[in-house]
């Protein structure tokens, strides 16, 4: 175990419907290492397996084998209790269709997590550093507005407030800027990488855009369920 | 904080569901409403049918085994026909020991000996076959609650005094404090002054029934000492059949119970009572169908925000109390609404419908205990519909919900 780094993945793979004819193997013994407060990029073509490697970190899928330790423990041996525990705790998603809830507004849809979790802040505190968090990411005035009501840049600002309100050290995107605009999706890319460097929260961002990608401290790059190289500035 | 969790969540969900939430309100409104006012409706009317039948009846009487065939009180005409002439009434042997037993029988609450025979009754040139009745009116009055029915004097005598029906009064042309000639078979007749008057809501009693003494019915029924029944009050009124039987065993006489006497009665209101169970049955049911579709449909519509709340660090249990809170809030909310609507019905139902006479039928009252039990009810048949959904939801794989 290594407290340097916040995510190691060993030998990981990953087949769907094991145990029939369809049987196949999406990802086939994957290593990754990432450190602390790290800025990685995961690129590579549409059906490689990006979002299937992004989904087992995010512990929303259990690998077939190989072993996956975040934030210094392992996941293998932990009941889905734990590792539900362990999500809401370490880890923050930022979807590429910014997957909020639509009956809920801006404050509500960021604070949201604290409210699943009793054991963390008091709604009084979670509303402060909801409002905090939304400001931090130039939403001070759209506190009360509903999903609906806000443009798809907003929406992804949104999910990036709510995926830091449990101030995990980890935090995964899954093509957070696919669904928007060169501009916007610049400002959002902006965005992460100075949380990244004022908050010390690791970021591991799928992407297709090869100049974001570059713009990272390191590149995994997915072929065929293999991880082809590995760039480091 | 999480209970907060769940219960807002389980709150948007049915606002955001609007239509679907409130159809699924209103079934369950309905059903509790049905329910509720059938069963009010039906335990006041058979209250008060029962009332009305045991206003003027002992619980159990108690007669001479030999005499199964006579049913002096309420029967008298027919003993006064079928009976031969000069034929000695029986009485029932050593009665004051088994009265003694019966008071000392827990679940009895009043005893009435009673002298009871047929007779003529006469005045000036009118004659009227009627039912004496000798009993102590201390004792009768705990049977019979002869209080309600008096109309003029109250339910007392002594020596050579009666009391009598409104109808025969005016059948015999007298009134309070006149008097009249009593005559039986076995050729004993005695002048008597009328110090009261009845009315039982019931002309053929009102017709037939003279009240006297004890003594009196004694000596003119030529039974000396001797009572023909013993009426009894008790308890539990639906537990006098066994009681009586009980009695029977222990003193071999003929010992029967309110039940017995009217069976027919009791038969039809088990009947209804066995359809209104069948309807309240079929009621719940449709119910719990009606919240089980709306919540499956709701998980599925919800699939998309369940993985995201799973993403974010939701339990399984936590998504899966969810959707338990929403049946249990469709049972709380359309119970509550439900015993409204009842309410209202049953107003209605007692303004529209009253006995020929112009008095109500029944009242309309809402038995708190029952709209308790109504919600209770209610609420755990929710949260039961819900846990089919519920689950589903708990099983949910938060990958499919994100990917698509
Ligand atoms: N539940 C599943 N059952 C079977 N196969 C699956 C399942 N989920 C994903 N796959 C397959 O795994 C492969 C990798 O899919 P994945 O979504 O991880 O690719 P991706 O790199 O994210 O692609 P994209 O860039 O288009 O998002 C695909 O071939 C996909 O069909
Ligand atoms: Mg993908």
């Amino acid at each position: 175990m290594n407290m340097e780094h916040i995510l190691q993945l060993t030998h990981v793979r990953k087949s769907y419907g094991i145990g029939s004819i369809v049987e196949t193997e999406v990802l086939h013994g994957i290593d990754i290492t990432l450190k602390r407060a790290s800025f990685s990029a995961l690129t590579g073509p549409s059906g490689s397996g990006k979002s299937t490697l992004l989904n087992l970190i995010g512990l929303l899928e259990a690998p077939s084998s190989g072993e996956l330790i975040i934030n210094g423990q392992n996941t293998s041996q932990l009941s889905d209790q734990a590792l539900t525990q362990l999500r809401g705790h370490s880890l923050g998603f930022i979807f590429q269709f910014h997957h909020l809830l639509p009956a809920f507004n801006a404050l509500e849809n960021v604070m949201m997590p604290s409210i699943i979790d009793s054991q963390h802040l008091s709604k009084q505190q979670a509303m402060i550093r909801a409002k905090a968090l939304l400001s931090a990411v130039g939403l001070e005035n759209a506190f009360y507005k509903k999903p609906a009501e806000l443009s798809g840049g907003m929406q992804q600002r949104v999910a990036i407030a709510r995926a830091l309100m449990m101030r995990p050290p980890l935090v995964l995107a899954d093509e957070p800027t696919g669904n928007l605009d060169t501009h916007s999706a610049d400002d959002i890319f902006k965005l992460m990488r100075k949380i990244n460097q004022e908050q010390d929260i690791a970021f591991l961002i799928v992407t297709h855009d090869q100049r974001l990608a570059a713009r990272c401290d390191q590149t995994f790059n997915l072929v065929d369920g293999h991880l082809q190289q590995k760039t480091t500035d | 904080m999480t209970l907060n969790f769940e219960w807002l969540l389980a709150l948007r969900f049915l606002r955001e569901g609007r239509m679907q939430s409130l159809l699924i309100l209103a079934g369950v409104t309905g059903g509790v409403a049905v329910i509720i006012f059938l069963t009010q409706l039906i335990n006041q009317l058979q209250g008060s049918i029962i009332d009305r039948v045991l206003s003027s009846q002992a619980h159990i009487v108690i007669r001479p085994a030999e005499e199964s065939a006579l049913r002096l009180m309420s029967d008298a005409h027919i003993a006064a026909n079928i009976q031969p002439r000069g034929q000695r009434l029986r009485s029932i042997d050593q009665w004051e020991s088994i009265a003694q037993l019966v008071r000392n029988t827990p679940g009895i609450s009043a005893v009435s000996p009673v002298a009871s025979g047929p007779a003529f009754a006469r005045h000036n040139l009118a004659s009227k076959s009627v039912a004496l009745v000798g009993m102590i009116p201390n004792d009768y009055r705990q049977v019979v609650k002869m209080n309600k029915y008096m109309i003029k004097g109250e339910f007392n005598l002594t020596g050579d005094q009666t009391i009598i029906g409104k109808d025969l009064a005016n059948d015999l042309g007298v009134s309070q404090g006149d008097r009249i000639q009593i005559l039986t078979d076995s050729g004993t007749q005695q002048t008597l002054t009328i110090v009261a008057l009845f009315d039982l809501n019931n002309k053929d009693l009102n017709k037939r029934w003279v009240f006297t003494t004890l003594r009196m019915s004694q000596s003119l029924l030529n039974i000396p000492g001797g009572v023909s029944n013993i009426d009894l009050t008790v308890d539990d009124l639906f537990g006098a059949k066994p009681l009586a039987q009980r009695l029977s065993a222990q003193t071999g006489l003929l010992v029967e119970s309110w039940m017995e006497t009217n069976s027919g009665l009791l038969n039809a209101l088990s009947n209804q009572t066995v359809t209104n169970n069948l309807i309240r049955v079929f009621i719940v049911i449709i119910v719990a169908l009606g919240i089980t579709s709306v919540l499956v449909v709701s998980v599925v519509q919800k699939q998309k925000e369940i993985g995201i709340l799973r993403a974010m660090g939701a339990k399984r249990g936590q998504v899966m109390r969810i959707f338990l809170w929403q049946g249990a809030i469709f049972g709380a909310l359309g119970s509550l609404m439900g015993a409204s609507l009842s309410f209202a019905l049953l107003t209605l139902f007692s303004n529209v419908y009253k006995a020929p006479d112009g008095s109500t039928l029944f009242a309309a009252q809402l038995d708190p205990n029952l709209v308790i039990m109504a919600t209770c009810v209610a609420m755990i048949v929710g949260v039961l519909s819900a846990l089919l959904p519920a689950r589903r939801a708990a099983r949910m794989d938060p990958v499919q919900a994100i990917r698509s």
